[in-house]
Order: C-alpha cells, then sequence, then structure tokens
C-alpha cells in the first residue's frame, strides 16, 4: 500500500502561504486536540496516506503514543510499519534528490505545517483538488493553483470538477471566477465523512505541530491560580505597610 | 516587620559577627542602605511607576531563561532550526522556557515603552535626570539590538529574512554602506557564520552591556532621587532629621508595593504563555515555522510588532537612504528631550494645553505607525504613515516652541496625595 502511494503521491509545491492562496475563502477546520479518538483517526490517517512521501521529523512515535492514549505495542501494531523504533521519529525513506527527480519538488516535511500555514488552511487544501486535464497529475489545486501534489485522496472523496463562472470585465477581457466544487465520481466515502476524515487528519497535523500544547493548556489554570493568590497576599501585604504613609 | 528584626537579633551574635566582618572588607549595609532602605522615593509615585521594577524582572526572565536555551540551542545554520523544536518537544519543559523567552521579548518592549510614556507624562527626563534618561535611551537602543540579534537565531524564514531586510538598511549610507553591510554579516548573504556572530552578540556581547547600563541607570536614579506624579522636587522640603517629608523608604514600601505588580504581570504573562504562545503571529510569527530559505522570500516581511512604528516611518519615505535616515532619527530624538523642552513644569498635571495636545497626538501617532508597519503597503497606508510620521516628528521638533509658549499651572510645594 505504502509502496504504491509513494509512487503516486507527489509533494506540495512549497511557495504555499496564506497570502498567496488561490480564489478560495479557507473554511474552518474546527480541529479539537482534546479529541483523542479525532487524533488517533488522524494518526492512522496520517501514517497511511501522507507518511509515504511526507516526513514529520520533528515528531516522535512514542511521545505521539503517549499523548495518545496509546501502548507502545498498539503503536508498533497499528502506526508502525517499516523498521523504525518506537524512539525515533517520523522520517521516511525516499532520498530528496530521487524526490525532486520524480515530482519535481521535495515533498515539505509536515511538522509544522500546521503552524506555518494555519489549519484551516491545510483542511481546505485537502478537499480543494479538481480535475484539469493540463495538469500532469490530471489534477489541480483551488487553495494552492499548480501544485505538483497529485490528489492522493481520490479513492475516498471521489473526483470533483470546478464550476467557474464568467464574465467579462470592463477592458472587454473574459474573467472567470470558480463558483463551487461538483461531484464528478463519487469515492467511497460521502462528502461528511470525507470532511471528517480530512479533520482528523489536520487535527494530528495541529498536535505534531506544538505537542506540549495538551500540557500548555493543562498547567495554566493552576499557574494563573496561584499567581492569583500570590497577588491577593501582596495586596494585603502592602496595605498593611503602607497604613504608615500618611 | 517586627518578626524580621526579632529573627535577627536571634540569630544573634554571629549574623551580626559575620555583617560586621563583610563591612569591614566591602560596604554591603552601607550600599544596602544607599539604595533600598535608606533611599527616599516619593509617596505618590502611582500606576506608571511599576514599569521600572517590571523592566528589571523581564530582564532577569529574560537572562535566566536564555541560559537554559543556550544550553540545548546549535548555532549553526543546519542545526539551528531543528534545536528549536528539539527545545520545544524533546528537552523537559523546553517549551515553557522558549515560550518565557519568546514572550519575554515582547513583554520587554511593552513595559519599556510604558516605561518610557510615562517619563514623557511626568517630564522624568528633565533637569537634573538628563543623564538618567540617557542611560535609559542607551538600555533601549541595547535592548532593540539585543531583540534584533535573538530573531535570527531559531533560523526560520522570517528571521532570514528580517535580518536581510534590515542589515540591507545600512546599505544606504553613503560611500562605506556595501562595506559595512558585508562586514556586518561576515559574508556575501546572511549564512551560518551571520548566524554564529549574532549568537555571540545575542548571548554575551550586548547582555553584558545591559547589565552595565541598568546599573548605572540605578545608580543615577537614586543620586538625583526618582521624580514623582506631580514633578515635585521632594529634597526642597525636608524634616529636622533630613528625611524629605514627602518621602518614603523604597524597601519595604515600594518593595511590596511593586510586589503587586510583580503578580499582576505574570498573570497576563501566563496568560500568554499558556493560552496564546504566538498572540495570533504577533510575538511569533507563522513564517518562521518554516526554516529558513535563501530562495524563497516569504510574501510580506514585516518586523516583530515592537520595530513596526519605526518601520512605517522606513515605508513611508520614497527614498531608501533618506527613510532609512529618517528612520534613526525617530529613534534617536528621545535623547534630546532633555534640551528640547523648554517647559517651566515637569508633571503633564500643570503643563497647558498645547503639550498635551503634542504629547496625545503622538501616542497616536505611534501606535497608528506600529499598526501600519505590521500592514502591507497600500497607497491609502503609505499616506497615512506620511501623515503619522509627520505627526510623530513634530512632536520633538515643535517641543521647544510649544513647551515654551504653554499656558502652564502653578506646581505646589508638596505632591498631591490621599491616604488610602
Amino acid at each position: 500500500m505504502r509502496t504504491k502511494l509513494l509512487v503516486v503521491a507527489a509533494a506540495l509545491f512549497p511557495v504555499a502561504t496564506f497570502a498567496a492562496g488561490g480564489e478560495v475563502k479557507l473554511d474552518h477546520a474546527n480541529v479539537d486536540i482534546t479529541n483523542k479518538g479525532s487524533l488517533q483517526r488522524g494518526a492512522a490517517n496520517f501514517v497511511n496516506y501522507c507518511l509515504g512521501c511526507h516526513s514529520a521529523k520533528y515528531a516522535r512515535y512514542n511521545r505521539m503514543a503517549a499523548d495518545l492514549g496509546l501502548s507502545e505495542q498498539q503503536l508498533i501494531d497499528n502506526l508502525m510499519f517499516t523498521g523504525e523504533r518506537p524512539h525515533d521519529t517520523m522520517r521516511i525513506g525516499i532520498n530528496p534528490d530521487d524526490a525532486k527527480r520524480w515530482f519535481g519538488v521535495v515533498p515539505p516535511d509536515l511538522s509544522l505545517i500546521a503552524r506555518s500555514r494555519g489549519a484551516d488552511y491545510v483542511y481546505t487544501f485537502l478537499r480543494s483538488f479538481y480535475v484539469d486535464p493540463a495538469k500532469a497529475t490530471g489534477t489541480n489545486n483551488m487553495v494552492l493553483p499548480g501544485t505538483a501534489m497529485p490528489h492522493v485522496l481520490w479513492e475516498l472523496q471521489g473526483v470533483q470538477e470546478a464550476v467557474w463562472e464568467g464574465h467579462v470585465d470592463a477592458a472587454g477581457n473574459a474573467q472567470r471566477h470558480f463558483k463551487e466544487f461538483k461531484l464528478a465520481a463519487p469515492g467511497k466515502l460521502t462528502a461528511e465523512e470525507y470532511d471528517g476524515f480530512v479533520r482528523d487528519t489536520v487535527n494530528f497535523l495541529e498536535y505534531i505541530a506544538e505537542p506540549a500544547q495538551l500540557q500548555r493548556r493543562a498547567l495554566g489554570f493552576p499557574v494563573i491560580a496561584f499567581l492569583l493568590f500570590f497577588t491577593l497576599l501582596a495586596w494585603l501585604l502592602k496595605k498593611e505597610y503602607w497604613k504608615d504613609v500618611k | 516587620m517586627a518578626s524580621t528584626s526579632q529573627t535577627a537579633q536571634a540569630g544573634g551574635g554571629r549574623l551580626a559577627a559575620l555583617t560586621a566582618w563583610i563591612d569591614d572588607r566591602f560596604p554591603m549595609t552601607r550600599m544596602w542602605k544607599e539604595q533600598v532602605s535608606e533611599y527616599y522615593a516619593p509617596k505618590n509615585m502611582n500606576f506608571w511607576y511599576y514599569f521600572g521594577s517590571l523592566s528589571l524582572l523581564v530582564l532577569v526572565i529574560q537572562i535566566v531563561t536564555g541560559i537554559f536555551l543556550t544550553m540545548n540551542y546549535k548555532p549553526a545554520a543546519a542545526d539551528a532550526f531543528g534545536s528549536v523544536e528539539y527545545i520545544m518537544r524533546d528537552v523537559e519543559w523546553g517549551w515553557l522556557i522558549r515560550y518565557m523567552h519568546s514572550t519575554g521579548a515582547s513583554a520587554f518592549f511593552i513595559v519599556v515603552y510604558l516605561h518610557m510614556f510615562r517619563a514623557l507624562l511626568y517630564g522624568s527626563y528633565q533637569k537634573p535626570r538628563e543623564l538618567l534618561w540617557i542611560f535609559g535611551m542607551l538600555i533601549y537602543f541595547a535592548l532593540m539590538a539585543e531583540a534584533f540579534f535573538g530573531y535570527l537565531l531559531p533560523w526560520g524564514n522570517m528571521s532570514y529574512w528580517g535580518a536581510q531586510v534590515i542589515v540591507s538598511l545600512f546599505g544606504a549610507i553613503p560611500f562605506v554602506g556595501d562595506a559595512l553591510t558585508e562586514w556586518i554579516r561576515g559574508d556575501y548573504y546572511i549564512s551560518d557564520i551571520t548566524l554564529n556572530r549574532f549568537f555571540a552578540l545575542h548571548v554575551i556581547a550586548i547582555p553584558l552591556v545591559l547589565v552595565f547600563l541598568v546599573i548605572a541607570h540605578l545608580l543615577a536614579l537614586h543620586e538625583v532621587g526618582s521624580n514623582n506624579p506631580d514633578g515635585v522636587d521632594i529634597k526642597k522640603v525636608k524634616g529636622p532629621d533630613g528625611i524629605p517629608l514627602d518621602g518614603i523608604a523604597f524597601h519595604p514600601y515600594y518593595t511590596v508595593k511593586d510586589l503587586i505588580g510583580v503578580g499582576v504581570f505574570l498573570i497576563l504573562f501566563s496568560l500568554v504563555i499558556f493560552y496564546a504562545p504566538t498572540m495570533g503571529g504577533y510575538f511569533l510569527e507563522h513564517a518562521n515555522y518554516d526554516p529558513a530559505n535563501p530562495l524563497q522570500t516569504p510574501p510580506h516581511i514585516a518586523p516583530v510588532w515592537y520595530f513596526t512604528p519605526f518601520y512605517a516611518i522606513l515605508r513611508a519615505v520614497p527614498n531608501k537612504g533618506l527613510g532609512a535616515a529618517l528612520m534613526g532619527l525617530a529613534v534617536v530624538l528621545f535623547v534630546f528631550l532633555p534640551w528640547l523642552d523648554r517647559g517651566k513644569v515637569r508633571s503633564i498635571r500643570y503643563r497647558g494645553p498645547l503639550f498635551k495636545f503634542f504629547l496625545f497626538s503622538f501616542a497616536i501617532a505611534f501606535l497608528v505607525l506600529g499598526w501600519l508597519g505590521l500592514q502591507p503597503p497600500t497607497p491609502f497606508f503609505t499616506t497615512l504613515a506620511r501623515i503619522f510620521s509627520v505627526v510623530y516628528f513634530a512632536f520633538f521638533l515643535l517641543m521647544p516652541w510649544y513647551t515654551s509658549v504653554d499656558r502652564t499651572k502653578p506646581v505646589p510645594t508638596r505632591v498631591t496625595y490621599h491616604a488610602h
């Protein structure tokens, strides 16, 4: 499975940014990193569909398992397929030079994609592939026009066509704007199921972009509660001392 | 209070003997008294006076967290970005230390800007506090350098291109410009060599200068005495014991008062660290989560928020050389405030309407320019930036005029204070 994907999959062209996005408005990913079920499904999606070409070289397998509530055995049985050890990071076997030759670009590392582009960007990107015969991969992407990445998830989503609206501008040139997507051939999943699949995957990307955020948010309350108490004491102390100041 | 002195007595002869032994060889007790327990500060210092001690607190936070970051950070182009992620993921409490440091950088500028604004409000730079003010401004310049050098170290793409843009500004200097930028970078472009020297400057050279300047700033303050919201010289009215009637000992009165400031500050600081460490991209920019890439410019390069008022002034000027010169002037003009101000009173409480108008316009201009510096340039924003740049400079350049003709109110001989 992974070898096959490795051959079909190509890369995100790395010039993507918020500002340079395509014509579509980004949809809200609505991810929730406290949802362990979603993170576990996302992890499975990630290792099955993304990790063939994209590494997450700063994310460590066993740290991920611990944060997602999985035992080491569950990790090895379900999420690790090749020769890595649990304390390894999520690297890939492709030589960057080969990747460049095969896909035209090196598929970017996804450790921090949710922090550099935002969860909404990735969520919308993965749902915005459409048929474009002009492209070598047969598909284009509305969020990142000209992307070198093929629609790896087409089996699940099905095949979308873009519907355009045309008008003639003041200078007399024909202009076209993206209106909506139309499903040309259904996939294995319904539209809602596919959105859920992408949401889980993006949720996982959001988690690996900053694994400490689970601890970070949990620690905030006790620290601030202590500081409120400290400030109250400081205020009472000040009041006591300043009684002498007339 | 009572318990402290009892403990000292109970500690008895031995502690007193040790103190005496040290005092014979080092002026410990004398320094403590002169600088802290018998330093008399005006009793009417208000909210605005918290930011001095808070600046010192942030300096300590930055130094301590910086030391721990240095233990795991690798100042090499190939390793720097990865080592920061290593700190964020694999180092015990590394994420907390790094967020304290990155939030501390922004917090430093927030408290320092408020501290400086206090000086503008109450004329704290006026005679006899000119040198105190100059030391303060030198601290501010060192802080800007420190922030600039430090921002390259994560080796993200915004680090890289931000440094590229700022270093290239030195190229605008006539004749020596190009040679100078090459000398700063140590290379023809921002490279591993640049990263190494910025690391050296960030972790030792500038912090050393900062600490010395802070000591000089505090010694100068304690020599001339603190100003206050009334701008009254409390040393003019002294009691029979030689202590100013409106003065109270810094310790314990202001040490306990500053603790409240510390508490409130740390609550706000923690809210950022634990719930919004990037502050929506203002404290840690999104583009900096892509590693440095010399071949790929981010679509919109903006410095971190604390430099953006000056960046907006730079962009408002069509000529690069003139823009860089005006930007430099916008920073340096603060130094000359003690001589630009011809006012007969210090505090805003007794200043006339002209000063209030110009100070208020200046504060607005600073904030608007700061916001504009974060936006991509559009013709409308450029026009806006030009208007507010004029307002910014008018505050300084017209100051000799409006402070001398302003209608001021009479200043009382004693400070205004209502006991709580």
